[in-house]
């Protein structure tokens, strides 16, 4: 029993770093129905910024933590700025084609200013364990999984409430009728990819200090399986993102604890082929209609 | 369209046997390279650029100290006379192409008798065929993959010679050393999946070892958490961990053990030789973890390594390393190939490398197996709080 809980925890500490970056698929989706795949290329370029900004100018972990969510945010304007924003009148599979290249510019372009050595991340935090009955869990992994809740719960209030986050709604329902109203569509994705890609500077940051080891090419593999969680919850709702995420990281557990830890990273694949063929639109695809 | 693919799958499979039988004939028409003049020459296929520059650098200076120490001792005795070594180096730039042309390079136009390098697995097995073509045998100071010197019908390759050991072999010493030294009757195992070098470690040490093993868990090259692997593991009650792979992953696992509380010995092969390991896992979680290696300063108590040591240190006011010691140990073992059969044409030197036994090397001592793999020690090096603290010979 024990155990179980035990992976449940190791679980949900996975599925919440997934769950951070689907969101940001899941938003910019939501808005222009580009699937950003250049998206865990920038949770990359947080973990190296984080651990820069550590090293050299001896930033404590949530000075690191924000500073790379302003620098990520900003990033992701620029990104949308330069490969995105030409192409807004072209057909999406264009859009597609330079968000995958987007992602190996980013990848290469880090891997040769900075090698593709693995690097350890500095520990700015030091490990304590608690125990709770026969579970544990470090501050680390309490960190992850407030920090992410906390960032999703701040993400809804600015969709819900703020009126960019109306602006985001009414430009992901309709754009022309967005533009009609008086609404600067330009503006309005260029903070959604802001906020997508803050949330990637943070889950990158966090996960360098949990791992303590970060490469250029350590986005690959997150970015595709949060992919899988936000059409597994159903691509383009931020509800749906967040369970996605967390059901894809706990699967991943409850494979390895079953003992085919050689076919987790397939089973999150499955996932995706059997969600495609039997709803399409996600386990939340046909409750919300509103979509940001 | 499908009479067309036909006729181009037969095109490509007759242009295949017509390349396979030229290769055939031209080896057939040569005998190698004979010694002639008064030296021997010595070529050396070094990686001294690019991504394995490291390790290729470390050999180009095992290789020159060990030639300039057989020249000032009067050179090579061949039958009544002494002949000096000529070193005859290339850069092949970490390149496998690179390093079959300067392979081809070293044995058709310099003619050299023997060959030390390239370094790495990937580029012996590139190496092999141009070597073998012209019957110049090689030694790898670092190719440890075990098919390197096997052909694909599992005879041995003829001109491949090693002076580290092979990646089994390590399985092997560590099965040993878990079971003997650290009195370990039950382990647990968590190997990568995901190369053949993991797995040969993990059956090379199921094969061996005399205890338990308790569990068996995989996981892939490139994963990042354990934490699901380790909490399975942690109850099953045993005395140490093996973990077959390489430093990036057992840095993460040794991490994730130490806080979760596993506090059992954790050992690797030499794919922990690394610093980065102890940087990842962190200094205070990297304790009671050992590892395989083929020299360390901190092991060799006997006169030919120490005096090795020095002599290192003399001329490159540095401290030696795995690699130097092993290519300098390789210079060594063709000399003695070419004593011990009177001749230093190529041919005669591979027939003596295969014989070589009981040859004092500054890595050991080594005899050449049947299948060109040396039998020596090997050394486990044990680190606590992130720094080698001792370092054991294991026979």
């Amino acid at each position: 029993m024990d155990t179980i809980l035990q992976q449940l925890v190791n679980g949900l500490s996975l599925g919440s770093i997934y769950a951070l970056l689907a969101l940001g698929y899941t938003m910019v989706y939501g808005i222009i129905k580009l699937i950003n795949f250049a998206h865990g290329d920038i949770y990359m370029v947080g973990a190296f910024w984080g651990y820069y900004v550590i090293n050299q100018l001896h930033f404590n972990f949530w000075l690191a933590l924000i500073s790379a969510m302003i620098f990520c945010g900003l990033f992701g304007v620029l990104v949308e700025w330069l490969a995105y924003r030409p192409l807004r009148n072209s057909p999406r599979i264009a859009a597609l084609i330079t968000a995958i290249g987007v992602s190996f510019l980013l990848e290469n372009g880090m891997a040769y200013l900075f090698t593709s050595n693995v690097r350890s991340f500095p520990q700015v935090m030091h490990v304590v364990r608690y125990h709770l009955g026969g579970v544990s869990i470090s501050n680390i992994q309490l960190l992850i999984l407030v920090v992410s809740i906390v960032l999703m719960v701040l993400l809804q209030l600015i969709v819900r409430k703020t009126k960019m986050g109306k602006a985001m709604r009414a430009v992901s329902v309709d754009p022309e009728a967005a533009q009609l109203i008086g609404i600067n569509i330009d503006h309005t994705i260029s903070f959604t990819f802001a906020l997508g890609s803050a949330l990637a500077g943070a889950a990158g940051v966090m996960i360098g200090l949990y791992y303590n080891s970060i490469d250029p090419l350590m986005g690959m593999t997150p970015g595709i399986k949060a992919f899988v969680a936000a059409v597994l919850g159903g691509i383009g709702l931020i509800p749906g993102a967040a369970i996605g995420g967390f059901v894809i990281g706990l699967l991943e557990t409850i494979m390895q604890a079953l003992g085919f830890s050689a076919f987790k990273d397939a089973a999150v694949y499955a996932v995706l082929i059997i969600i495609l063929l039997i709803k399409p639109a996600g386990i939340l695809g046909k409750k919300i209609k509103e979509k940001v | 369209m499908h009479r067309k693919k036909f006729f181009a799958a037969l095109g490509t499979i007759a242009l295949a046997s017509t390349l396979v039988l030229a290769g055939c004939s031209s080896s057939a028409g040569s005998s190698g390279n004979k010694q002639t003049g008064n030296t021997i020459k010595l070529g050396g296929n070094f990686e001294l650029s690019g991504a394995a520059a490291q390790y290729g650098q470390a050999m180009e200076r095992g290789t020159k100290l060990a030639v300039e120490q057989i020249n000032k001792d009067g050179g090579v005795k061949v039958g009544s006379k002494k002949l000096k070594i000529k070193l005859i180096q290339k850069d092949n730039k970490s390149d496998n192409s690179t390093v079959s042309s300067v392979a081809t390079d070293l044995t058709t136009k310099s003619k050299v008798n023997a060959v030390v390098g390239p370094i790495t697995s990937g580029a012996g097995l590139a190496a092999i065929p141009n070597y073998t073509k012209a019957k110049v045998p090689f030694i790898t100071p670092g190719g440890t993959q075990d098919s390197l010197t096997l052909q694909k019908s599992g005879k041995v390759q003829p001109y491949v010679f090693r002076s580290c050991f092979e990646d089994s072999y390590q399985g092997k010493a560590l099965a040993k050393y878990a079971y003997n030294t650290l009195n370990a009757k039950k382990v647990a195992i968590l190997a990568d999946k995901s190369t053949d070098y993991a797995q040969g470690l993990t059956k090379a040490f199921k094969a061996e070892y005399k205890g338990k093993v308790v569990t068996t868990e995989y996981y892939q090259s490139g994963d990042k958490d354990f934490n699901t692997l380790l909490t399975k593991m942690k109850n099953k009650g045993f005395d140490a961990i093996f973990v077959p792979g390489y430093y990036s992953e057992a840095g993460l696992i040794i991490k994730q053990a130490r806080e979760m509380g596993i506090s059992t010995p954790i050992l690797g092969a030499d794919g922990f030789a690394d610093p980065k390991l102890a940087k990842i896992a962190g200094t205070n979680n990297t304790t009671n973890v050992y590892y395989t290696t083929h020299f360390d300063t901190l092991a060799n108590t006997d006169a030919k390594a120490t005096n090795y040591m020095k002599a290192f240190k003399a001329k490159y006011n540095e401290d030696a390393g795995t690699f130097d010691a092993l290519a300098y140990d390789a210079t060594y073992m063709i000399k003695d190939a070419i004593e011990s059969e009177k001749s230093a044409d190529s041919t005669k030197i591979a027939d003596g490398l295969a014989k070589i036994k009981n040859f004092k090397g500054v890595t050991g001592t080594i005899t050449m197996d049947k299948n060109h793999n040396p039998q020596k020690q090997v050394i486990i090096t044990k680190v606590d709080n992130g720094k080698e603290v001792s370092a054991t010979a294991v026979k």
